[in-house]
């Protein structure tokens, strides 16, 4: 079912609604292996756990929430029966409830980051959240893309790779610190706002038991793409996945001619 | 005697290492005085910050944390969700259905899921599984390989040498199943939640807690979250929960650290042998599909351990859609040369020619490595203490000759649940009957009747060792079927075996061809391990000084060597000093050093839960 929250509430409640993105992923430690028809990588009966930077997502919205900027956090997943286990996790941490767009099996492989935005616009037109914040990017696919297009499809100001979130000097936006290439940047964005977390945004808590048991009765729902009215059809196909280039061994040399000797010998010096 | 000169040099290295103040205790959780260690003065800088090690009631960086706990009851608890854990669960619900009784059961496991840490060739008898759920198939238990041909090898350098596997020698497997044991216990793990039985992965049971006079088990105590290496409270840090149980059964497998920790308690092996041990690695193998023989089952033993150390070699082809077959290795903990290591002699094993033969043109996917008990029905301990039991590989009911212990897990697991029923029906403190049980079941007429097999590998003072071993087998075994009057003995721990460095030669192992053979780093990459950097190593010592001063300058630091993940390194300090450098990120949970250590200094304690290996089916 769609939760539907309407004008008034929004304006009753205290602090920001916060929507927060997770994906389930193999786990970040585990050897990955591709399958023998190249199509891709084994997933079966791997263990898998929660987008790292997602639980960043998760962490900083709990602790928005601990400092009275939010008012209410709500975790989503698109993927799999299985990324339930995900939003437990998140539900764990202190999230309020959670909702689960589930794919179909058939379309699992091929969903890419241009159906996730638009599944998650799908959603925030109804849950209205004042800030998303997600993931600067899978483990998995390494896209980088969903935060900055789900922005572009609601017309949202985005405020990606954050290392810092916190009001703003008249309280009335969020002023954000981003990491970029030549530094930090802080730029302050208004509410509603599409957020991505970068890693030293925070560092996540435990999900521990006594939480995890809580958790199992808060809400989760459940959608499908079909309900939220969106068309999941491939924009690009896979042709291969390979193993990256086996590593050549180097070769020690025992002096500066060797040195230089060598790199004639290659050509890579005259 | 070789045993007598191992006792008395072992007795002057006790000397040696008790003039070094020393930190153990009887119980292995006890902390110590933080003061105590002040006297002495650290010859090395601190490795072990751990908890268990260290009273974080004396420690400053402690003194404003909230250090309680939340408190949750439960009927029974069982730690360690295995063969043995889960059918001991899954019996107590049956057990519950069929009574009109109610209990609340909950199991805890430290791996991230259930089956992420089982480790096992296997080739399955069906029989304890098919007594707890005799409709297994159509639950759809993943036993997908009848095994169909059974061979045995004698490897020599060159040659492998069948010999005959005749109807009843523990080694025939007609009946039997080959599987992947961490999809059939992942399976249970199902089972056992639709039973009703809670099941949490990722909680690693830490401690035991008793009654107020300390005379009974009460219940355990998870992992606590959140410390840092150095042994401070992390932001993060959040303590552990109690679960408070009438009765804890622990299922840990082979030499668990809880349960090590009440045989010492309650003195359960008291008048019985110690365990015995054998480390065993694993490799899963894309073979090649010209060479795949499904159902196929091999077992050896030879080339290249020497005939002094006991070991063999297992190759099942399994059948379940690709070419993959199991191919793995054992190696007796009993071991007397420190410069062995059981992984390199793994590797040079795949270099037979008769071994490589099946592998050419194959792909390792997989590697694991996990100590198995060997000590048979001599090194049972007393299965029973006020509050619980032990159940499984934890109390150690491998047979041995016929290389499976899952099946006596699984009935250990069940006989205890009944008895466990009865005490809690009965407020009884003690599950008593369980004891008496299994000495009635099969799994001990099993384990009584290959009771002297292992053993004999050391007839005449161990020097016709695996001849003698198999002689035995075939001119009295076979025969006898363990009816013989006398009960051999195992002659002492593994640890004591182990002779000074200076009195046994280096081995010479041939470099890894990365085709067959591999080196250690690249096969622990292969488990998938993991542990949160910043938390105190688990592996943890006794005395931080005793590997300097006595396992390295005496054994020549045998753990580098006997770990299969490279957790322990000797690494060279400015001074030209060696200092001990635990890895523990790369521990597999294998249990090998707290069992080999010479010195006995290593006591593994479990890191916070849902960390260590990612075994797929393995």
């Amino acid at each position: 079912y769609i939760h539907i929250i309407n004008k008034a509430d929004m304006a009753a409640s205290k602090g920001l609604k916060i929507l927060v993105g997770c994906k389930r992923v193999i786990d970040y430690a585990v050897k990955v292996r591709v399958k023998p028809d190249r199509s891709g990588v084994v997933t079966e009966g791997v263990k898998h756990s929660m987008n790292p930077f997602d639980e960043i997502a998760v962490e900083e919205a709990v602790r928005m929430k601990e400092k009275k900027l939010a008012g209410e956090a709500v975790a989503i997943s698109v993927g799999p029966p299985q990324s339930q286990e995900t939003l437990r996790t998140a539900l764990a941490m202190g999230i309020d409830r959670a909702i689960h767009v589930e794919i179909p099996l058939a379309q699992l492989e091929k969903l890419q980051p241009i159906h996730v935005s638009k599944l998650l616009a799908k959603v925030c037109e109804s849950e209205k959240p004042d800030l998303v914040i997600l993931g600067k990017q899978a483990i998995d696919d390494d896209c980088n893309q969903t935060g900055q297009m789900l922005a572009a499809l609601l017309d949202w100001p985005q405020a990606t790779f954050a290392s810092k979130i916190e009001p703003s000097q008249d309280s009335k936006q969020l002023r954000v610190t981003r990491e970029v290439d030549g530094g930090m940047e802080t730029i302050d964005v208004s509410v509603p706002a599409v957020v991505t977390s970068d890693l030293r945004l925070n560092e996540p808590r435990y999900a521990t038991l006594p939480n995890i048991m809580k958790a199992k009765k808060k809400p989760l729902a459940k959608m499908s793409p079909d309900q939220l009215g969106v068309d999941l059809q491939p924009r690009q196909e896979v042709i291969s996945v390979e193993d990256p280039p086996v590593r050549k061994a180097g070769a020690k040399v025992e002096s500066v001619e060797d040195l230089v000797g060598k790199l004639r010998e290659k050509g890579l010096v005259k | 005697s070789k045993q007598t000169m191992l006792s008395s040099s072992r007795a002057a290295l006790v000397a040696a290492a008790a003039k070094l103040p020393r930190l153990v205790t009887r119980y292995g959780y006890c902390t110590t005085a933080a003061g105590e260690r002040q006297q002495q003065k650290p010859l090395s800088p601190k490795i072990t910050t751990h908890p268990t090690r260290n009273d974080r009631a004396k420690d400053p960086r402690w003194k404003d944390i909230d250090m309680t706990r939340a408190v949750d009851e439960a009927d029974v608890v069982i730690v360690g969700g295995g063969p043995a854990g889960l059918s001991a669960a899954c019996r107590l619900a049956q057990l519950n259905a069929e009574k009109g009784t109610e209990m609340r059961i909950v199991v805890l496991e430290k791996a991230s899921s259930v089956g992420a840490h089982i480790m096992s060739g296997a080739c399955l008898d069906p029989k304890g599984l098919v007594e707890l759920f005799p409709d297994w198939q159509e639950r759809g238990a993943p036993l997908h390989t009848p095994v169909t041909g059974d061979k045995f090898y004698m490897l020599t350098e060159k040659r492998a040498i069948p010999l005959p596997l005749l109807p009843g020698m523990p080694m025939h497997n007609h009946g039997n199943y080959i599987v992947r044991l961490g999809n059939v216990v992942a399976w249970l793990g199902e089972q056992a939640e639709s039973l009703g039985v809670e099941v949490y992965p990722g909680v690693a049971a830490a401690e035991v807690l008793y009654t107020e006079d300390g005379s009974a088990v009460k219940g355990v105590a998870t992992n606590d979250v959140g410390i840092a290496k150095d042994g401070s409270p992390k932001d993060s840090f959040e303590r552990g929960m109690e679960f408070h149980c009438k009765q804890l059964i622990i299922a840990e497998g082979t030499h668990g650290h809880l349960a090590k920790h009440l045989i010492n308690r309650y003195d359960l092996r008291a008048g019985r042998e110690p365990q015995t041990y054998g480390i065993g690695f694993k490799e899963l193998w894309e073979l090649s599909e010209d060479r795949w023989r499904p159902g196929y089952v091999e077992h050896g033993v030879g080339w290249p351990l020497d005939s002094g150390t006991y070991g063999g070699y297992f190759i099942y082809h399994l059948n379940e859609g690709s070419p993959l077959a199991a191919v793995g290795f054992v190696v007796g903990l009993d071991y007397s040369n420190p410069y062995l290591s059981p992984f390199r002699e793994f590797q040079q094993f795949k270099h037979h020619p008769h071994v490589a033969a099946a592998l050419t043109g194959g792909k390792r996917i997989g590697y694991g490595a996990r100590a198995l008990n060997e000590g048979g029905v001599q090194s049972l301990p007393k299965l029973t203490f006020p509050g619980g039991c032990l159940v499984g590989c934890t109390a150690g009911m491998i047979n041995v000759p016929k290389v499976k212990g899952t099946h006596n897990a699984m009935k250990s697991g069940s006989l205890a649940a009944e008895a466990v029923h009865e005490a809690i029906g009965s407020g009884e403190i003690e599950p008593a009957t369980y004891e008496e049980a299994l000495r009635n079941s099969w799994v001990y007429k099993e384990l009584h009747s290959v009771r002297n097999i292992r053993p004999s590998f050391h007839l005449l003072n161990g020097r016709l060792g695996m001849f003698g071993g198999m002689a035995y087998t075939g001119a009295v075994w076979y025969f006898t079927r363990g009816r013989e009057p006398w009960t051999f003995s195992h002659g002492g721990t593994d640890h004591e075996k182990l002779l000074p460095a200076k009195d046994c030669k280096p081995k010479d192992y041939p470099k890894p061809d990365n085709v067959l053979s591999f080196d250690l780093l690249s096969s622990v990459a292969l488990t998938s391990t993991n542990h949160d950097h910043d938390q105190p190593p688990h592996l943890t010592l006794y005395d931080d000084s005793v590997p300097g001063q006595v396992n390295l300058s005496v054994y020549d630091g045998p753990e580098q060597r006997f770990c299969p993940a490279g957790v322990y390194e000797y690494v060279e300090l400015d001074d030209g000093s060696k200092r001990l450098q635990i890895n523990a990120q790369n521990c597999i949970h294998c249990k090998t050093c707290d069992i080999k250590d010479p010195t006995q200094n290593i006591n593994w304690v479990t890191p916070q839960g849902g960390e260590g290996p990612a075994y797929n089916g393995m």
